[in-house]
């Protein structure tokens, strides 16, 4: 996306100009930071200069055991080779010195392994992360018997992602809450909800101290508006920067996203957020198995650990196969719009332009990519 | 070859002089062990359940642990007020506290790095953090920061009193040249360590409460009041319990420098409360539910207001010589303001910060039995770690621990 793209109001604070938006500190903007595209078919000779070359040369480019040990070679190769790295690896371990445990067994263990030991997500290539996807459909298939689908689609190009919500329609029927929990696969045992429904009073203007967020009786009730909030994918979101080991990142599309297996689980972006958009696995998280949604997203939906940080992220399973997110699509009174802010035709572009919107918090220089609107 | 001999004679003589003492002195280490291992315990429950068995929750995300963690780092920082003048300004009444000092910075520094793992959600792939092998995300991050100040100032706490402690052993000078570097070194690598964990507060602004450039300055303040306050209590008891001389002269001198220090605390407490209720602003609400409370909520009153009258009353008191130089009044003066600090520079600065959340939403915190268990496991921990460092370290300067020749060959 470049600067001539943009068509929405931004306010100039504290606004950092990034020279690639989305890519690692390499500057590239797909694959990994290695020399993965550029040395084809390589020797077992050379193949061994350049893993010492890899895991020792060049530690600060490449990230977690599989960037270090992967790079510098194409697929062929790789797959060649990870027959015999396995050897060395712990799953292989395992594997060779328990006689009894089945096939089944060892396979789980091995894929725990790779999983345990793998990169980042934001600096894996495709094939590593179509392999991250395998592994964990797989390892879902070998523990439940049941198969999910699991994408790992990454950002198309010219799309930025926005949302506008309707405070005139919304009605506080909390239809999107529900639908965002059942989409999200969110801890039922928790009550986790990405998204917040306040219930203000009327005359009292956007008085969040005053409002309700936990109500349970009949709505719309009298004298009383209600405004929704969630994770406004900011386009400079403090969680990103605050986050010590770039678990959390700014995708090319917008969506503000998680690698649930690289969190640490520290939750200093949860401090750094000033829209009390991000949620935490404080227990394991438990979603009965008729209730799971299978159509998953590395990046969204699938499960989740416990100790680890979650949030909205606009449905990245649903929004980038080009449907809306669930709480758009369960919304009866169509208060909430979203679409590509990229494209003037879009019904989003068309709030933008035709009606009095406003973002929260503006004066933190944050950049919401979430308007809210009258009509 | 000879220094690696004369090292493992060391670590065999220092464990011989930690495993034997006064009765006193094996109950003291047994309660230590038993309170670390009930700590342990807790911790196990934590691990097995995740956080849930924690207090915190979405709308209150750090808590005790984040608050000793906070604190401990100041406790961390102080030993410089005892390196800069032995050291660098070559004030000799210091040196016999100096190794005190850094064996409490070094205890100090070992409970920090324990209550952030405590902290962390999935301790099992902390891996990620180490530079190298995983993504550290510098220099962006003030918690990467964080990491590699505590770091280092662990290794410069370790390494020059080792240094020194090793040729003092071997009956041998040490060398000035090769730690004066050093502790010139950690003295600013001290400051550095505190303001930025200062930072990593002051630098989100999405908490107005924690958001204001006066945080650093204040953290320094109370940090260089608490730390040698407590330096001074512990000298104490090692002038009451060892041989080790600790001359009057040099508690008068530490207890000076506390003065000083809470002066400057208190003076920019005033500031700072001057500027939330003079005029109060949207942002003034941490402030005012920390100190009056909001809506009814007002779990953290009856500490504040024991730690607001401490302080006030530690600081006058230490104000005037007379009182100051009796050591009764001094060794109590150095309990409460310890006290007063832990509580405001621990959860009074903390907890507040998450409340009122930032829709306005009020939600208190109340640690739970298993998280004041791992805390208490992890201060028995630091006082663990300090009594053995602190029982070698005597022992090599009053010369019982000594290196013999003919041992071995």
């Amino acid at each position: 996306m470049s600067n001539n793209n943009k068509k929405w109001f931004s306010l100039n604070l504290g606004r950092k100009e990034k020279a690639a938006s989305g890519s690692c500190s390499c500057g590239k903007t797909s694959g990994g930071c290695g020399g993965a595209s550029n040395s084809h078919h390589i020797t077992d000779e050379e193949f061994d200069v350049a893993a010492i070359n890899a895991s020792i040369g060049e530690e600060r480019t490449k990230d977690g055991f599989e960037q270090v040990f992967d790079v510098k070679m194409d697929r062929r190769t790789a797959f060649k080779k990870l027959t015999a790295s396995l050897l060395i690896g712990a799953g292989a371990v395992s594997t060779s010195c328990s006689v009894i445990s089945s096939d089944e067994n060892k396979e789980k263990s091995q894929i725990d392994w790779e999983e345990q030991f793998k990169g980042n997500y934001k600096l894996m290539t495709d094939e590593e992360k179509n392999g991250t996807v395998d592994r964990l459909v797989r390892s879902y298939q070998l523990r439940t018997g049941k198969t999910i689908s699991m994408s790992s689609k990454n950002a198309e190009e010219d799309v930025l992602f926005g949302y506008a919500f309707n405070i005139s329609k919304c009605k506080g029927y909390m239809d999107c809450v529900n639908a965002c929990v059942e989409e999200n696969n969110q801890d039922r045992n928790s009550q986790m909800q990405y998204i917040r429904i306040h219930e203000m009073k009327d005359g009292k203007g956007f008085n969040f101290n005053e409002a309700d967020d936990n109500y349970y009786h009949e709505v719309p009730a009298e004298g009383h508006f209600y405004m929704g909030t969630q994770c406004f994918h900011c386009d400079n979101p403090p969680c990103v920067e605050v986050c010590p080991v770039q678990a959390t990142w700014r995708e090319d599309d917008g969506l503000v996203v998680v690698d649930y297996d690289w969190c640490v689980g520290c939750r200093y972006c949860m401090a750094a957020c000033p829209y009390d958009g991000r949620r935490f696995n404080w227990s394991k998280p438990e979603v009965p198995e008729a209730e799971i949604n299978h159509n998953q997203h590395y990046l969204g939906n699938r499960m989740r650990k416990k100790g680890v940080m979650e949030k909205c992220t606009f449905c990245v399973q649903r929004s980038r196969a080009g449907k809306n997110p669930a709480c758009v699509e369960a919304c009866p009174t169509g208060a909430r719009i979203f679409g590509n802010l990229l494209d003037p035709d879009s019904t989003i572009r068309w709030v933008l332009e035709n009606k009095k919107v406003f973002r929260l918090k503006e004066d933190l220089g944050t950049e919401p990519k979430f308007w809210y609107f009258m009509d | 070859m000879r220094r690696l001999r004369v090292f493992g004679s060391l670590v065999k003589d220092s464990l011989d002089t930690i495993t034997h003492g006064s009765k006193r002195y094996h109950l003291w280490m047994a309660l230590l062990t038993f309170v670390m291992l009930f700590g342990m315990y807790c911790y196990s429950i934590q691990l097995e359940h995740g956080l849930s068995v924690t207090g915190m929750t979405d709308r209150v995300s750090w808590g005790l642990y984040i608050s000793n963690f906070t604190f401990l780092v100041g406790v961390a920082a102080a030993a410089v007020m005892l390196v800069m003048p032995t050291y660098v300004l070559k004030d000799i009444d210091f040196k016999q506290a100096v190794l005190i000092g850094e064996g409490l910075a070094v205890a100090a520094l070992i409970m920090c790095l324990a209550f952030v793992v405590a902290d962390m959600g999935g301790p099992s792939v902390l891996w990620h953090m180490i530079p190298g092998i995983g993504v550290f995300n510098f220099p962006n991050s003030m918690l990467t920061w964080d990491v590699l100040v505590l770091n280092g100032y662990l290794f410069l706490n370790i390494t020059i009193p080792l240094y020194i402690l090793f040729r003092h052993y071997q009956g041998k000078e040490a060398n000035p040249k090769v730690y004066i570097p050093g502790a010139i070194l950690s003295v600013f690598w001290a400051v550095g360590i505190h303001l930025v964990t200062a930072f990593l507060y002051q630098g989100l602004q999405a908490r107005p409460f924690w958001n204001n450039a006066l945080l650093g300055p204040r953290f320094l303040a109370s940090a260089f009041a608490a730390g040698p306050a407590l330096i001074i209590l512990v000298l104490a008891i090692i002038r009451n319990f060892t041989e080790f001389k600790i001359q009057d002269k040099t508690i008068k001198k530490i207890a000076m420098v506390v003065t000083v220090a809470a002066q400057i605390n208190l003076i920019m407490l005033i500031s700072e409360l001057f500027k939330e209720f003079y005029a109060p602003t949207h942002h003034s609400e941490s402030a005012y539910y920390l100190f009056f409370g909001l809506d009814g909520k007002d779990a953290l009153l009856p500490w504040i207001w024991t730690a607001i009258p401490l302080n006030v009353l530690a600081t006058v008191l230490l104000t005037f010589h007379k009182l100051r130089n009796n050591f009764k009044v001094l060794f109590f003066c150095c309990f409460i303001l310890f006290i007063a600090i832990w509580i405001e520079k621990g959860f009074g600065l903390i907890v507040p910060g998450f409340i009122p959340g930032p829709y306005g939403k009020i939600a208190e915190y109340t640690p739970t039995g298993i998280e004041i268990g791992v805390t208490l496991g992890i201060w028995a921990l630091g006082a663990f770690v300090f009594t053995i460092l602190a029982k070698t370290a005597i022992g090599i300067e009053l010369g019982t621990l000594k290196y013999k020749k003919n041992e071995g060959i």
